[in-house]
């Protein structure tokens, strides 16, 4: 198990850091002066040349990629000309926009997409595995193609049209809810939670139904089980096989998709929060990808990317841990 | 009904209320004890005109007619019998027979499946089909418990043994507390056999050995005192020695409490030493029944004869018996929209001319009907007028391991073997003994880690693939799975074309004639070469399996299991086809199996595998009349005779505590 | 880490021979397989005619007709649901009234030939890399599924915008998005490949075609293709509709399709502002991709079953009431969309070991039970 972990991590980090160099390489490789993007439109070559020596783009690739490491690791000072600023250990650099510190920029649109990741993954695993338990339990009736169509339907709508069709109907409509705009959950959690609700049920709609597919067939599959025969013929009930016997074997795999849709999640939140105006990581992406601001856009793929690697063990710990028959080795 | 044939007797039991029992091995039957007691004394079990049907697998677009007549598979068709209390009976019959069927129809575990079963099934005066979900209930663990055919799968992999038992037994005894539901478990593990009771009791499924969770299994069927025991091939899954435990335990349990016991199997072996009483059933019908001894010694239907004639016996040296041909069917069970795949495998080797060609050309070869491989080593010796055939193979101090650093595993260790041309050299043993990784080096599917591999003097242990080309058209394999090794989307044909193509030296139409004379040799009608695998039933594919094995003009054939996956009368004749080829071509075989019979029918020399060690090797009879190894001794003495239970089952019951570790 | 239970699952043998007809009937046997086909037939020929019905309505896709939005109410159309008239069948966009009906129609070529496009070169790098990996040695196994599992943890939709940010904006963009959403997308059908290769690769008829003295690539060529055909087709039915969503998504993000050519991903991300005054204008091309992605997962549901009938239909659609008494909706217990890569993470990775320990393993021991 030890071992195991210690070579996931390992693996992980060897990952990352070829994710690192890749986004690097490919960002700040390309053709287009990047102190020209940092300086603005309007910069004279006296300070154009200023911010060539400030962001050391005379150093070959390699070398500034180490500074960049650097960065990550020890921090790293810029130079504004006049005074010296400091950027803290896990450091991104600088955002050619503002100035301000990547990481800062970073942790301050977390939140956001935090909320609506855990939020959404609530709802969608409540709507999702009841879904398809209910398909599975009730078998051959209404309720079944009912269930199936919804989740096909479900399957089949890119998050944007549901969250369009749900703001067309509660917002503009029935006028019940407010358009979303983020307010903090230390703020007012009641609002939080009021101005998160569409951004939530637009994203748990579309990723229920995986999960309504996946607890159905996983459930039909595990009931199809030998074991659960054995428990049959011996007068069991169906109640009891089902809770004690069947979801058992059942759910790992869905719990294990959990995890690893979490840290996934990133490109369906990212049109989630174009779509309703919510000021997380996604927005800050697509922004910084139209104004070209590479350190953030280095930055955000970095940090979902590592999202997706810790999310990826994390399943496979989640799995072996429910799902004893797997084990770590 | 025909059916109905041997069926005097029970019905006499039936009306006549002063009868105790039929059988012999009868134990003191109490009066009935159920809490709903019966009023007039009646069997245990009494199944009157049962019939189950499956909806056939694929209707596809061939429209079904009116509702109730959509295409269904009858796997089980009219059948009638009794058991009394504490007497067992044993139900065989080859795959397809629908056996198994009849067994899930006592706890009408077809019930919510879309089976379909009519007649009567009454278990110690319940009436099973017709009783509503709670009866039914009751009636499953609590008066007849069920033991499964693969023990590993047949328990809940994320649940400890004991509470598993535990929760069974709670089911039955509503009062029981958690506390004396748990100790109930103990105890009912601790009489089956299992060490240390208590504490093995916390352990989950797949950390006891494959005997040890059939003994579980067991013990969870003891748990709540049933009056029948259902046993679906208790022990097809498990070795030899294994199994000779675990009949002895049925057989102690049974004398020891007095219930019923239905055995269902396709081993007339292993039902010879446990039961009464045999019942003998082929595509859905009954065929013979009476008791054990006089159905096995003096069979009044064609088709057990051909059945106990099929079936190799490890206590007679071969070349004592002459086949019998199976007859067909009396009436074809298929109704409408069967798929071949359901269709009893008899009937389906009968039907397109396959099987019955085979005898006939077998016959024809051979001139009579008597088998003869023992002296194929011989007759070729005499055909290619040599002293001494040429030795093709020798294996020195060979050894396979497998794993990385830390979790090594040596599948064969320190093998010494010689083989000559024409000689066939049986190897036995049982699972994870190393014979299939062994057979498999030597035609070098695998590299070995050690030792020598000499073929015709040439090294080729450590040759790499381009090097070995030269020889692979000399070595070949059959398989043991027939599904796994036929390309399913390759045409029979082609898939025996194959090696011919590859080596590239005959003409398209040169390679086409000459698969079509193998399939003609092994049986098969050469116009199938178009045919795809999924047409074919297992014996057949096990024939296009060796006709590709033919395909480059092998010398040596190594046959890893190769009718471990068939039914005894289809195995006899495949068995047949290795040794007229054999005998025909020269070739030399190495067959690997875990029946000792089947070996010793086919070996001139046979060798004893454990552990990936040879622990003993000679002349075939020596080995098995004058075995010197202590575990060769155990082997045989595990294995179930056909010629009765004169046997005493506690011989190989003192034997079961070293198997338990 | 091996998963006994979910090795042994996927390492059944493959699916019974089934010729191209055989599939076709079975197809044409599912109801909404059928509707579905026909919808998207329909959908192709719109794409296909675009420029036809251009000229036949007399509408082009960038004029603007001014006169028939309202500019006082910030632009929305005149007249009832966005402006439907006998010339513009589906009314104007708002704020430039341009045609909607040939605007879509236009869109529609640009979503097919770009999901098209991406997937065919998807399954292709997929295939390659997929059976390299299944059947090369340890070595380019390992080097390709790490390959493959760095592609699978980039975050696809960031990197492909990001990517859109540094590429020059000559660069034609229906090219660059076929080639970032292959290029992002190839991994996972490379994982089916190779998971797929290697369970038969433990098979028999391999190690016969082996003895028979096939070489690698006859035997890749001879033994593996023929099975694979059908899980990749399967796959690639499922890529399809993932594409069309993730052209739509690139679009909707504005680093899609660049104006002026239409794009239904564009229409419904100008949408956004419109959804209160013109709802037409959301409904029209939400709905279209909606029945478009629809059609295309029922088809490759479908086309599941039809290839291997023993499989059930995962969504469950046109489902035979009755049904075998044996294991009867056997789906697979981690199904496509995010489950594969927990399947391939628990039995994949320990898959190689599993393969080679198969060896060791002797026969189990079968009787012939009923």
């Amino acid at each position: 198990m030890i071992p195991y972990l210690l070579r996931r991590v390992a693996g992980a980090v060897l990952v990352l850091f070829v994710l690192s160099i890749v986004v690097y390489a490919m960002f700040y490789a390309v053709p287009g002066d990047p102190a020209k993007l940092a300086c603005g439109p309007r910069c004279n070559p006296e300070q154009l040349a200023q911010v060539r020596d400030q962001l050391r783009l005379d150093d070959p690739l390699p070398v500034r990629y180490w500074h960049f490491l650097q960065g990550l690791f020890v921090g790293q000072d810029f130079s504004t000309g006049t005074s010296v600023l400091h950027c803290d250990a896990p450091c991104f650099g600088l955002s050619y926009q503002n100035d301000q510190q990547v990481t800062e920029l970073i942790s301050q649109r977390l939140p956001v997409t935090a909320s609506l990741a855990l939020g959404a993954m609530v709802l969608w695993l409540i709507l999702g595995v009841g879904t398809g338990l209910l398909s599975a339990l009730r078998r051959g009736g209404i309720t079944e193609r009912v269930l199936t169509w919804f989740t096909l339907a479900g399957t089949a709508t890119p998050v944007f049209i549901i969250g369009l069709l749900l703001l067309m109907v509660f917002c503009a409509q029935l006028r019940w809810l407010p358009f979303p705009s983020y307010v903090p959950l230390t703020e007012n959690p009641e609002q939080w939670a009021w101005n998160m609700l569409l951004p939530w049920t637009a994203l748990a709609l579309i990723e229920s139904a995986k999960y309504a597919r996946l607890t159905r067939s996983s459930l039909l599959e595990t009931l199809a089980d030998d074991h659960i025969r054995t428990f049959r013929a011996y007068g069991v009930s169906e109640r009891a096989i089902v809770g004690r016997h069947a979801l058992r074997g059942a759910l790992p795999p869905v719990i294990a998709l959990t995890a690893l849709d979490l840290g996934s999640l990133f490109g369906s939140a990212m049109l989630t929060e174009t779509l309703f105006g919510l000021p997380g990581l996604g927005q800050l992406l697509v922004h910084s990808v139209r104004t070209i601001d590479l350190p953030v856009v280095v930055a955000v793929v970095l940090v979902t990317g590592a999202a997706v690697v810790i999310a990826n063990i994390v399943a496979d710990l989640l799995y072996a841990a429910t799902d004893r028959r797997v084990t770590l080795t | 009904m025909s059916a109905q044939r041997w069926e005097p007797e029970g019905v006499t039991t039936e009306r006549n209320a002063t009868r105790v029992g039929p059988g012999p091995g009868q134990n003191a039957t109490e009066a009935a004890t159920g809490p709903e007691q019966a009023s007039a004394p009646e069997p245990l079990v009494r199944v009157e005109d049962l019939s189950v049907g499956f909806p056939a697998a694929d209707g596809g677009a061939a429209t079904s007619g009116p509702g109730a007549g959509a295409a269904t598979v009858r796997a089980v068709d009219g059948l009638s019998f009794t058991l009394e209390p504490g007497a067992a009976l044993g139900i065989v019959g080859e795959s397809g027979s629908g056996k198994s069927t009849v067994a899930f129809a006592l706890l009408d575990l077809h019930r919510g499946t879309g089976a379909q079963a009519s007649g009567v099934v009454r278990v110690a005066g319940r009436d099973v089909l017709t009783a509503d979900d709670a009866a039914l209930r009751r009636i499953r663990g609590g008066v007849a418990a069920m033991v499964f055919q693969d023990p590993l799968s047949s328990l809940d992999p994320y649940l400890a043994i004991g509470d598993q038992i535990a929760e069974v037994y709670r089911v039955h005894h509503r009062g029981a507390s958690r506390r004396a539901a748990r100790a109930r478990a103990v105890e009912v593990l601790d009489r089956v056999g299992i060490p240390d009771a208590a504490r093995r009791s916390r352990s989950r499924p797949h950390e006891f050995s494959g005997g040890m969770r059939q003994r579980a299994l067991i013990a969870m069927a003891l748990s709540c005192e049933p009056r029948l025991l259902i046993a679906d091939e208790p022990t097809t899954a498990l070795d030899v020695t294994v199994q000779a435990q675990i009949l002895a335990l049925l057989a102690e349990l049974r004398a020891e409490t007095g219930m019923g016991l239905l055995l269902v199997t396709h081993d007339l072996g292993v039902a010879a030493s446990s039961v009464d009483d045999l019942l003998v059933m082929r595509a859905g019908r009954a065929v013979e029944r009476g008791p054990v001894n006089a159905v096995l010694s003096a069979p009044r239907e064609p088709y057990t004869r051909a059945l106990l004639a099929a079936v190799p016996r490890v206590e007679q040296a071969c070349g004592d018996r002459a086949p019998v041909p199976v007859p067909a069917p009396a009436e074809s069970r298929r109704e409408a929209g069967t798929t071949a795949e359901t269709a009893p495998e008899p009937a389906t080797e009968a039907a397109p001319g396959g099987e019955p060609k085979a005898a006939a050309s077998d016959a024809a070869g051979r001139g009579l009907a008597g088998p003869a491989p023992t002296t194929a080593a011989a007759a070729y010796r005499e055909a290619s007028g040599a002293a001494e055939p040429e030795l093709l193979l020798e294996v020195a101090g060979l050894r396979r391991e497998f794993g990385g650093r830390r979790a090594r595993t040596v599948a064969v260790d320190d093998v010494s073997l010689t083989l000559r041309a024409g000689e066939t050299l049986g190897v036995v043993g049982e699972s994870g003994s190393g014979k299939t990784t062994l057979g498999r080096m030597i035609v070098r599917l695998l590299e070995p880690s050690g030792g020598s591999l000499r073929y015709r003097g040439r090294e080729i242990g450590g040759l790499r693939e381009r090097q070995l080309r030269p020889f692979r058209s000399e070595l070949q394999m059959v398989f043991q799975d027939p599904v796994a090794s036929l390309n399913p989307r390759r045409s029979i044909g082609e898939s025996i074309a194959d090696p011919l193509r590859a080596a590239g030296r005959l003409t398209g139409p040169e390679i086409v004639a000459r698969v079509r004379g193998l399939l003609e040799r092994v049986g098969l009608d050469p116009d199938w070469y178009h045919r795809y695998p999924h047409e074919f039933s297992g014996g057949q594919r096990q024939r296009v399996g060796i006709a590709r094995a033919l395909a480059p003009e092998p010398r040596l054939i190594v046959c890893d299991e190769p009718v471990s996956a068939l039914d005894v009368t289809t195995q006899a004749q495949i068995v047949r086809l290795l040794g007229d080829l054999q005998r025909e071509l020269g070739l030399a075989l190495i067959f690997i199996a875990h029946d000792l019979a089947v070996v010793r029918q086919v070996s001139d020399r046979v060798a004893v595998m454990r552990g990936g060690r040879i622990v003993e090797e000679g002349e075939t009879d020596a080995v098995y009349d004058d075995p010197q190894h202590p575990y060769t001794r155990s082997l045989l003495a595990a294995v179930p005779l056909l010629a009765g239970a004169e046997r005493p089952v506690e011989a190989v019951a003192t034997e079961r505590v070293e198997a338990v570790v | 880490m091996t998963s006994e239970v979910l090795a042994t699952t996927q390492a059944g043998a493959p699916a019974p021979a089934s010729g191209a007809r055989q599939v076709w009937r079975r197809l044409r046997a599912r109801k909404a397989a059928v509707v579905a086909g026909a919808g998207l037939a329909l959908l192709v020929l719109l794409a296909l005619a675009a420029p036809l019905l251009s000229a036949l309505t007399g509408q082009d896709p960038n004029t603007y007709h001014d006169d028939l939005v309202d500019s006082a109410r910030g632009g929305v159309p005149t007249g009832t649901w966005g402006g439907i008239s006998a010339e513009h069948w589906l009314g104007v966009e708002p704020g430039t009234g341009r045609d909607l009906f040939i605007r879509l129609a236009y869109g529609a070529r640009v979503s097919l030939v770009v999901a098209v496009g991406a997937t065919l070169l998807q399954v292709l790098i997929g295939v390659i890399v997929g059976i390299a990996a299944g059947f090369g040695s340890r070595f380019v196994d390992g080097l390709l599924s790490h390959v493959s599992d760095v592609f699978i943890a980039l975050p696809m939709l960031a990197f492909v915008i990001a990517l859109t940010a540094v590429v020059p904006a000559d660069f034609p963009r229906p090219l660059l998005l076929v080639l970032v959403i292959a290029l992002f997308g190839w991994a996972g059908t490379a994982r089916v490949v190779r998971a797929q290769t290697l369970s038969l690769k433990k098979l028999d008829f391999v190690a016969a075609a082996r003895l028979g003295g096939s070489g690698p690539f006859r035997v890749a060529r001879r033994e593996l293709l023929p099975s694979l055909a059908a899980p990749v087709i399967t796959y690639s039915a499922i890529l399809l509709p993932s594409n069309i969503v993730a052209e739509a998504a690139l679009s909707f993000l504005g680093v899609g399709i660049r104006p002026p050519t239409p794009s239904w991903g564009q229409m419904l991300s100008t949408a956004t502002t419109w959804f209160r005054a013109d709802p037409a204008y959301v409904l029209l091309p939400a709905g279209l991709l909606f029945l478009t992605v629809l059609a295309f997962t029922v088809i490759g549901d479908a086309l599941r079953v039809a290839l291997d009938p023993r499989e059930a239909s995962r969504l469950g659609v046109g489902r035979r009431r009755t049904r075998n008494a044996n294991k009867a909706d056997n789906a697979n217990k981690v199904d496509e969309a995010g489950g594969a890569s927990v399947s391939a993470r628990v039995s994949g990775a320990g898959a190689a070991d599993t393969a080679d320990m198969a060896g060791a393993t002797s026969a189990p021991q079968k009787g012939g039970p009923a």
